[in-house]
Formats: C-alpha cells, structure tokens, sequence
C-alpha cells in the first residue's frame, strides 16, 4: 500500500470506481481507492440494476440521462467488455389518479430535458408486456430508453478502467480514522496502515455517515434497507422494468433469464442491516403475482438485502463542504449506481477546478441549511 | 484434461479456464468471482461448486481455503413457487 496520495477515494461501489477512473482519465496519478470489503460490496452489487431516467428534478433527469449515454460506451472504453446495457425500457404503473397527476408533471421536466418517455393507457401496457394485470391500473409512463445494467461488471469496468490509468485499488482494508488539523486533511487510517493525504472523496454510500463522523461532520443520509430475490432463469419474455408506486416494489427480467424483483419497506428502522426476512419475501410474492401473474408458478433462488442511502430531499450530495478543504462528497442517494457514470465525470471535473457538465453546486450540502430543496418524490 | 472441459459450477457453466483467467487478471477475491462469473449463484445455490471454486482458488494463490473469502450461502435451501408464498398462512 502507498505511503501517500494525491487523492484517497472511500468506497469501492459504482460511484467510488468512476470517481477514481474519471479522475484518472483528467491525469491525476497518485490515487489510492480504500474498500472495506469487495468491490461492488455495498449497494451497488445488491441494486435492482435499473437504469432510469424518469425522474421528477432537472438534477436527476439531467444527470441520468447523461449516464445512460455514457454506459454505452464504458465497457469498450475501458477494455472491459459487455456490461449487459439494455435499453429495454422501465415500464412505471399507476394505481391512483393523484399518482397518475404527479408523474405527469413530470414528464414535463424529462420533455424539456429531452427524455423521451410518455403517458400509455392500461391497454397500451399490455402491448408492451402482455401478461402484466391492468386491474386497477389507473395508467402508465414508458420510457424505451430505461433499462438494465449489470451493476458487478459496470463497477469492475470502472475499477478496470482506474487501475489501467494508475489507480491502486485496496480490497479488505476498512478505514478507521481521517486525521486533520482546522481545514486541512493529514491523512487517513486504514486497518493496514496510514495514507498521507489532503483530499478525501467520501463514496462510502450507506456508511458516509461514520465517515463523516471521522473528520466532525454529521452527513444528513439514512441507509433505508431493500430487498431483492431473483428467480430461476426462463426464456426472455418481458423487456422493461415494471414498477408500480402502489407496490413500492420494482421487478424485471435480466439478461440471464432469472426475474429480479424488490421493494424495501419506508417504515423500518434506519440502519445498516444486510439480514433478509421471511416477511419481505411473503409481501414480494404477493406484489409479484399480483401485477404479473404467471410468475406464480416460477420458483425463486435467492433472496438478499442492501441499502437506498436516503438523503432529505432524493437527491446526490456532491462536492465540497463548507467546513474544511478538499473533502469531497460522492454520493448517489438511493440511485447512485445509475447515475455514477456522470457523477465521476463531474465530481473529477469540480476537483480539478474545471468547469462542470452540469451545474452540480446546487448539489452541494450546504443546500440542507440553506434550506434550498428540490424534493424528488419519484423515489421506489 | 483440458481446462475448457471442467466444469466447476454445472448451473452456471463456469469452467476451471474461467476461473484462471480470472485469477491471472488480478480479480483473486472469490467474492467477486462469485458476481463477475455467476459462479454458485445457480439453482444449486453454490451447494455443489462452492468449496470447489474456494479449492482452486486456494491451490493457485498456495493459500489454506480457510483464508479465501466464501461466499456466504443464502435463502432458500430449495427454490420454492412464487404462488406458494404468495398464499402466506393460507397454505399452512
């Protein structure tokens, strides 16, 4: 392990990856990336794998359409390969006419940002998945342009990507402690020794907080737990993601056949807790065979949680803080997979003192006591 | 016998090629073996590949198994209906 950094970037998820990787590409040489665990440990390898750009803030449409263009390319620019990007579409269905109102609002923002979803009937819903159960249903929004990645492979291009250009990469080696002095960062603590450094990226996801406890400052971001099970792999026979805001839950059919499907519940408890449960999976089935029903006779292989890092208004936290220098904060906040192909590209553009792509100080955190909020309310 | 021939996890396809071409690329952890190949994640549940993969991956880094990172085998024993626990208590 190095001695001493230009960069020490915390987190080994889609976000922390293409920080590093971005940064890499801007001609940063001395970067150390620190994981607790494995790459792609946290949220991003436990994700839904969605890719979404039906979002209700400018932020989020503008940010995820950037990255879904960018996920076209990622797999050959890094050398990795296929990543299983699939702009098979996300199919969101409505049980309730307020519902149906809100997100028709904002289809007006995704219009003038250029995302081409739309407003479907019950009916047309059946045309693009015809075993889906329209009772009820009030209406739909398709975007073709949504769709499926492959959360493991996308994170290990990035890190691929980051370690051709330079980047060393420390797998099992939790950080426990960043040193500074008034404004200035010293170093960080690693169970495997101290790395000298003045810039820290935070991208530690569900544990941003207790890497914010680190050096005094208290990050406004609650792990909320989701999970997931996936069933046996059948022939592809439903393109987009089906989520219904009614079930809370999301469900599609990877590339390898098995039907991915989730929810997590608002109610629980905030706090890191990777433990599935007998619940979750009874209420799954049930969300699952109601809105599709031929998956009743379809057995489920495996189930497993991870977390939504929930920020106040369901937006990334990105950039510096106000409280000291070059500490800077990388994170997606419930959506941070979909959106880290843009996130590393701006995050590496605002550290490098460039202009950025996109205007990303009014993500800052400062928003919070500013009170300055574009509460996103499209979160599932 | 040809690596390309054996099969380590028979649900998923991955064969002993696979595999070191993954530990010759640097990815070692079998953690993330696990999610770059499928490997274990088929029907079986890793019942039957687990500690083979863990085995080969032990031989080629000259490590004890028990310093390998394996992952952790998750619910359920057997796959079960969707329908089945959908029925909740009515099934009981």
């Amino acid at each position: 392990m190095r001695k001493s950094a230009d960069v020490v970037i915390i987190g080994g998820g889609s976000l922390g990856c293409s920080v590093a990787y971005n940064l890499a590409k801007k001609g940063y040489k001395n970067i150390v990336l620190l994981e607790r665990k494995y790459l792609s440990s946290g949220s991003t390898g436990r994700c839904g794998a969605g890719i979404r750009q039906m979002w209700g803030t400018e932020m989020n449409c503008l940010i995820s359409r950037g990255s879904a263009e960018m996920f076209k390319t990622l797999g050959e620019e890094t050398g990795f390969g296929d990543i299983e990007f699939r702009q098979s579409g996300y199919l969101l269905t409505t049980y309730d006419p307020k519902q149906t109102e809100r997100l028709k609002k904002n289809l007006l923002i995704q219009h003038k940002l250029g995302i081409p979803s739309h407003m479907i009937t019950p009916q047309e819903a059946k045309e693009i998945v015809p075993f889906v159960n329209t009772d009820g249903m009030d209406a739909a929004f398709f975007c073709q342009e949504d769709g499926h990645i492959n959360p493991f492979k996308t994170t290990f291009a990035f890190a691929k990507g980051a370690q051709d250009l330079g980047v060393e990469i420390i797998r099992y080696n939790p950080v426990t402690d960043i040193k500074y002095n008034g404004r200035k960062i010293t170093s960080v603590v690693t169970e495997q020794g101290e790395i000298l450094t003045d810039t820290v990226v935070n991208a530690a996801g569900a544990w941003c907080k207790n890497v914010g406890k680190m050096v005094g400052l208290s990050h406004p971001v609650e792990p909320e737990r989701h999970q997931i099970l996936i069933t046996e792999p059948l022939e592809s026979s439903m393109g987009p993601m089906v989520m219904s805001f009614a079930h809370d839950s999301y469900i599609q059919q990877v590339p390898h056949g098995g039907f991915l499907m989730g929810y997590g519940n608002p109610n629980e408890p905030k706090r890191i807790n990777f433990n599935h449960g007998w619940e979750f999976l009874e209420q799954m089935a049930q969300k699952a065979v109601f809105q599709l029903p031929i998956l009743k006779d379809v057995r489920f292989v495996r189930q497993w949680a991870g977390h939504y890092e929930i920020s106040p208004d369901g937006q990334p936290i990105l950039g510096p803080v106000p409280e000291l220098d070059n500490y800077i904060m990388a994170l997606g906040c419930g959506k941070g997979f979909m959106l880290s192909p843009m996130i590393g590209k701006l995050i590496a553009e605002k550290m490098a003192g460039e202009e950025t792509s996109l205007p990303i100080d009014i993500l800052s955190i400062e928003r919070f006591a500013k009170g300055e909020l574009i509460v996103e309310t499209g979160v599932v | 016998m040809d690596e390309k021939n054996i099969y380590l996890c028979r649900c998923e396809n991955f064969t002993l090629k696979e595999l070191h071409d993954l530990l010759d690329s640097g990815i070692t952890s079998m953690e993330e073996i696990k999610r770059l190949s499928r490997g274990t994640m088929g029907p079986c549940q890793g019942k039957t590949c687990r500690d083979l993969i863990a085995k080969e991956i032990a031989i080629y880094l000259n490590k004890s198994m028990s310093e390998i990172d394996m992952p952790t085998y998750r619910a359920p024993v057997k796959p079960i209906k969707l329908g089945e626990i959908a029925g909740g208590d009515k099934n009981a």
